[in-house]
């Protein structure tokens, strides 16, 4: 068994350190604060070659493997999550699904710039009312021959304004249930497509998340992914490598709050000495430590599952599931250990807080993530 | 024309040091990084070149080091850098140093050497004025500004009160500080997926001794830690800067 990493992925992992914590820290709290999106560092995200790393250089992406892609978020993710969601929703949700699923000539026309960074793109499974239940999809793409019909709502979706390239889940076959619903390339300025108001939200706000509306949006039929009712299979399969990418993202918020609290412990003296030599606090680094890098573990073996081709839908699951918990309870420990100065912004472990509550719910609730290893291990029994 | 960037291979800019027997670095646990103003010099190398329209061509890095440095020239490469030079010996002191550049380089037709004006580790700041003494070439120090138009090269230097800009024919070596460029480039998936691809050639040492030889070092006495005063007690104040830190 070899921990070690290779001088690439050392190299990816430095060079995302250096992106995170020379330019995002710098306006990192003010545009949570006006959530605004990151227009600037999508660029130079895009610039160095992060939002197609995992996508083959057959198609223009990086061709870097997952391992590299989770020790990247990580370092993003550490300092400023909402450039990480959207840099995961690229890379996982929308490259990876186009890449290995979509025609030669889908993956020309839709998968060379997303991978390039040119443009970014979304996906669209999550409803008003079907959220962890995605079988139970309203939208509809009704067969018109040679183009669907698509009708419908679509709620928290990332990069919903600034995407150009929709991935959209959606039923074509109702009395058919999941294996009626298909997946469609949709164009964003397809006529028909209007967006709700930017979602107001507690953490990650400077990414942006609306409601995306369908009112007779006519898709050609050659973006359909895949056979006729292949959209919950895509969108399962998606979710499964999706996951990887929250696992390094909860796991980053987690050691960027760790890293914080330590060194804050090591500055700030209470009854005569530094906070640190107080146990209650340095056990509560220690367990943080052990916990994160339990889930680091957990991470990069699923990414590592992936990279080898193995199945990896149990491992991301477990991954997703132990690194969001980290990540709750390590930020609440952050500021517990900050005290007063941990409820200000101004030492961003209160944002860090925020933006790990999340990773409970996206992609996955920690609640789904549960379902998914219980029906893995009761098989196994 | 072509351009060489000579780096070190140096330990991170936070590291701990620590010592074995007050004689050598103990490298255990330290990560290893292009020394810092070098790598501004090589970014500043990759800005001329992409702006010259194609009259500057190449890029080279040089470094003086076992394999074990070969780790950070990849990294030059992943920036940027077109081909690497390593001359396969410890780095001795830089005399030593300056010396297997000069003989390593000599006949290859580098128009332009760029060199950080001291390392982080030993801080001899003399290596780019060695080094343009053994290829009897210009070389100019405290660099802060190199400009190409395309068909002149400027320099500009720092100097009290203000600065200076000099024409300097080729070939010279350039000694680059503060203001050079902005910051050091950050390599791209590209250029790391790249890096390794890229020709690194290993040219063996020629005879030559160290002029001087690292007896011992040590480390700077701690800092006291901060004493409070209440800002009430200015008595208290006073007998301590007179009697125990002794400087009224």
């Amino acid at each position: 068994m070899d921990f070690e990493l290779t001088e690439e992925q050392k190299m990816i992992q430095q060079a995302a350190r250096d992106f995170a914590q020379r330019d995002l820290i710098t306006d990192v709290i003010e545009r949570d604060t006006k959530a605004e999106f990151p227009t600037q560092h999508v660029k130079k995200l895009a610039e160095l070659g992060f939002l197609g790393m995992l996508t083959g250089v057959k198609y223009d992406g990086g061709g870097m493997d997952t391992v590299s892609y989770v020790l990247a978020m990580e370092e993003i993710s550490k300092i400023d999550s909402s450039v990480a969601v959207i840099m995961s929703v690229n890379n996982s949700l929308v490259n990876h699904g186009l890449e290995h699923y979509c025609t030669e000539a889908q993956k020309e026309k839709y998968l060379k710039p997303l991978a390039r960074g040119e443009v970014i793109g979304a996906f669209l499974l999550s409803e008003p009312e079907a959220g962890s239940d995605a079988t139970s999809q309203r939208t509809t793409a009704e067969d018109k021959g040679d183009y669907y019909l698509v009708n419908g709502t679509k709620n928290w979706i990332t990069n919903a304004n600034s995407a150009s390239t929709y991935i959209l889940i959606a039923q074509t076959h109702p009395e058919l249930k999941h294996k009626g619903i298909n997946a469609l390339i949709v164009e964003k300025n397809s006529p028909g497509i209007t967006l709700g108001p930017h979602e107001d939200k507690m953490g990650m706000r400077s990414s942006d998340t609306h409601s995306v509306m369908f009112n007779d949006v006519k898709v050609p039929k050659e973006n359909r992914i895949g056979e006729d009712g292949f959209g919950f299979k895509f969108a399962m399969k998606t979710l499964e490598g999706g996951r990887i990418g929250i696992a390094a993202q909860a796991l980053g918020i987690a050691s960027g709050a760790y890293e914080r609290a330590l060194k804050y412990s090591k500055e700030r003296k209470a009854f005569g000495t530094e906070i640190f030599n107080h146990q209650s606090v340095c056990f509560k680094l220690a367990e943080m430590a052990i916990r994160i890098e339990a889930a680091r573990l957990l991470t990069l073996k699923a990414a590592w599952l992936k990279d080898q081709e193995q199945p990896y839908g149990t491992a991301s699951a477990m991954a997703k599931y132990w690194a969001a918990e980290t990540a709750m309870w390590v930020t609440t420990e952050a500021v517990q250990i900050h005290g007063g100065y941990g409820y200000v912004k101004e030492y961003h472990v209160e944002r860090l807080m925020r933006e790990a509550k999340l990773t409970q719910i996206y992609e996955g609730t920690s609640e789904i993530q549960k379902i998914i290893v219980g029906r893995a291990i009761c098989d196994q029994a | 024309m072509k351009i060489l960037v000579c780096i070190s291979h140096v330990p991170d800019t936070t590291t701990k040091i620590k010592f074995i027997d007050g004689k050598s670095l103990d490298t255990a646990g330290v990560q290893w990084i292009i020394n810092p103003w070098d790598e501004l010099a090589l970014t500043r190398a990759l800005e001329l070149k992409e702006s010259s329209n194609g009259l500057i061509d190449h890029v080279s890095v040089i470094t003086v080091g076992g394999p074990d440095t070969e780790p950070t020239i990849r990294k030059a490469l992943a920036i940027g850098a077109d081909s690497a030079i390593r001359v396969n010996a410890a780095a001795g002191d830089t005399f030593f140093v300056a010396y297997q550049v000069a003989e390593a380089i000599k006949n290859s037709g580098f128009d332009i050497i760029l060199a950080g004006i001291d390392s982080c580790d030993f801080n001899g700041s003399s290596f780019g004025s060695m080094l343009g003494e053994f290829l009897s070439i210009t070389s100019v120090s405290s660099v802060s500004g190199v400009n190409f138009n395309g068909n002149d090269i400027s320099v500009d230097r720092e100097i009290d009160g203000g600065k200076e800009i000099l024409s300097c024919p080729v070939p010279f070596v350039a000694i680059v500080q503060k203001g050079i460029t902005k910051e050091p480039r950050i390599p791209s998936m590209r250029g790391i997926m790249t890096a390794r691809t890229k020709p690194l050639a290993v040219v063996e040492p020629v005879a030559c001794e160290a002029l001087t030889e690292f007896l011992s070092f040590e480390l700077p006495k701690h800092k006291a830690s901060c004493r409070m005063v209440d800002p009430e007690n200015v008595k208290e104040l006073v007998e301590l800067l007179r009697n125990e830190a002794k400087v009224i």
